[in-house]
């Protein structure tokens, strides 16, 4: 085996934006190999929506075309929150299996890895609400909100999950393991989805879980989907959306980056 | 003169490829590291021996950059761990205690992807990642994700990712770990042949013979400190002592070729394998031993001055043996 020299093409926030989409790579490829990964990745939420609208739909809104209207906002939403764990499972992963050892041993920046597997996660994050999104339209949504609203509802869940990705990352770092990010995401996203008002009217509630529902942040991204798929536009649910967005990141981002950088020391 | 002084800096500087002094390291309570020193010469193989939890891999992980010393100073090839971490990393490969390569992504993908992230152009990467995988006999399961691989091809892809840069200095932490001894056999020839080509290595194991077989020198660390270090040789000989090895011909001569020894000698043998062996300080014990058999009528298979096999240094060494240090900690 010969051993030849490394070209010297390190450094540069070119070279660092090359590993980072090649770290990206990484994680999308899979998907070509195994497109069955996708499937496994849709089932779930194509289950929700199909019982949501179809069995309960009647008795919720009086028949599952009108609870369909009411509720495919929220279901996108949830599917975008439980996707948006991914990253956390990943991370998780790789730190435990030595992968992120193997990257962090490379000349390349130390942010590289983790912004990669970001960069990868908002990628499946666009198919999520793809899907969610053509299957309601398939199975009978009015999207009044036309096309404009459609890609509105991309760029607000798209931020959202950007911002909470550095929750997931401090999940990902410090959790023991992949089942028990598991574990902690379904326990949190679950009990967060239903006391909003992603799937019924919070006017609904008995009046502490009213009020819960009103603070609840997945309320405001609900109500700000349902909004702008449904063509009428309130600047309400949309700033507080953006203003949680903002939060979750002032907050997690020094968090995590304190956990990543604590893996150091 | 000013080009062959600053060649002898650079051969001065070079002489270590890696040196460690003075490592400490603790993750809150746990003391892993109290003060290690480490040399290793450019070209050779340094083992660190040493049972589970004696601080091996968080030597390795200081060395690597991955992790940060609480004191202590160390370079590696000639740079400064703390001050130049990305030259450190630019001339090292590290195959750490897990095969640390995406399941999902197939052989050849694993190294493409390293081989584009050192800054191989894709011609290169590709030509790489198919020499290297030819190379460690996984051709034939280039094309198929690595979570269909063995455990003995994982950590041949593994190794061969942490070669992709053509490092100068390898860092193998218990690289045969869980390996079969055939797996075991293949990684040892194969790094033999990277030291060969003037690769430096630090290995860490807790198999002595692996130790034995491999290094230059050899580290014996216990409970986050260094206790002994040289050669092979060096370390059997400063346990000192020889075992005198008897095997009968015969399994029936077993009980009296046991009785003889610890008569010759004064001291009881020991069973290994098919014969017994025995500690001797004095050299005329064994031709005594020898008449004494041959008067008896016992016909032997193998009679030998061995020296002590490095389980025995460890224990002399230490005052324990390696699994109570292992249990200690756990």
């Amino acid at each position: 085996m010969t051993v030849h020299a490394l070209p010297a093409r390190q450094g540069g926030p070119i070279a660092g934006l090359r590993n980072c989409a090649w770290l990206a790579w990484r994680s999308l490829v899979q998907i070509k190999h195994n497109p069955m990964e996708l499937m496994d990745m849709s089932v779930q939420p194509v289950m929700f929506l199909l019982l949501f609208v179809f069995v309960f739909g009647g008795q919720m809104a009086g028949s599952p075309g009108e609870y369909l209207q009411y509720a495919l906002g929220g279901l996108i939403v949830q599917n975008s929150l439980f996707t948006a764990l991914n990253t956390a499972v990943g991370l998780n992963g790789d730190i435990r299996k030595g992968v992120f050892d193997r990257f962090r041993s490379l000349p390349i920046a130390r942010s590289a890895p983790l912004v990669g597997r970001i960069a990868a996660d908002l990628a499946k994050q666009v198919w999520a609400i793809a899907l969610m999104l053509v299957l309601g339209l398939a199975i009978g949504f009015d999207l009044k909100g036309g096309v404009g609203g459609a890609l509105a509802v991309f760029a607000l869940l798209l931020l959202f999950t950007l911002a909470m990705s550095w929750m997931t990352v401090l999940l990902g770092i410090v959790a023991g393991s992949e089942e028990k990010v598991q574990m902690l995401g379904f326990v949190l996203v679950m009990p967060l989805t239903f006391t909003s008002s992603a799937f019924v009217r919070a006017d609904t509630f008995p009046a502490p879980l009213q009020w819960w529902s009103r603070v609840n942040p997945v309320t405001a991204i609900a109500d700000a989907s349902r909004d702008l798929l449904n063509g009428h536009v309130h600047s309400g649910p949309i700033l507080t959306t953006l203003a949680w967005a903002a939060g979750i990141a002032v907050v997690f981002f020094p968090l995590a980056m304190r956990a990543y950088r604590s893996k150091l020391s | 003169m000013v080009a062959a002084m600053n060649d002898t800096t650079v051969r001065k500087t070079m002489t270590y490829a890696i040196r460690a002094e003075g490592l400490r390291k603790a993750f809150g309570d746990t003391v892993a590291l109290s003060g290690v020193d480490l040399e290793v010469p450019a070209g050779t193989v340094l083992s660190v021996l040493g049972p589970n939890g004696a601080g091996k891999t968080t030597a390795v992980r200081i060395l690597t950059t991955l992790l940060r010393p609480d004191s202590g100073h160390a370079s590696v090839g000639g740079f400064d761990i703390a001050r130049e971490p990305a030259k450190v990393r630019a001339l090292i490969g590290l195959t750490g205690q897990y095969a640390a390569v995406d399941e999902m992504l197939t052989g050849t993908e694993n190294l493409l992807l390293i081989g584009r992230l050192v800054g191989l152009t894709r011609a290169d990467a590709r030509a790489r990642a198919a020499e290297l995988l030819e190379r460690f006999g996984l051709s034939e399961a280039a094309r198929r994700a690595t979570k269909t691989y063995s455990g003995g091809m994982r950590r041949r892809l593994d190794l061969a990712a942490s070669l992709v840069a053509a490092p100068r200095i390898l860092f193998l932490d218990e690289p045969t770990t869980g390996l079969d001894p055939r797996s075991r056999n293949q990684l040892w020839d194969i790094v033999r042949g990277l030291v060969a080509e003037g690769v430096t290595v630090l290995l860490t194991t807790q198999y002595l013979d692996e130790a034995d077989q491999l290094a230059d020198d050899i580290a014996v660390i216990d409970r986050g400190r260094v206790i002994a270090t040289g050669s092979p040789d060096e370390l059997k000989s400063k346990v000192g002592g020889q075992l005198l090895y008897v095997q009968p011909s015969v399994e029936a001569d077993m009980d009296g070729t046991r009785e003889l020894l610890s008569d010759v000698v004064g001291r009881a043998p020991s069973r290994e394998g098919a014969g017994w062996a025995v500690p001797i300080t004095d050299s005329a014990l064994m031709p005594r031993a020898a008449v004494r058999l041959a008067d008896n009528g016992i016909d032997v298979a193998e009679f030998a001055l061995r020296r002590p096999s490095l389980d025995e240094v460890f224990l002399t060494l230490t005052g324990h043996t390696a699994a109570e240090t292992e249990g200690a900690l756990a």
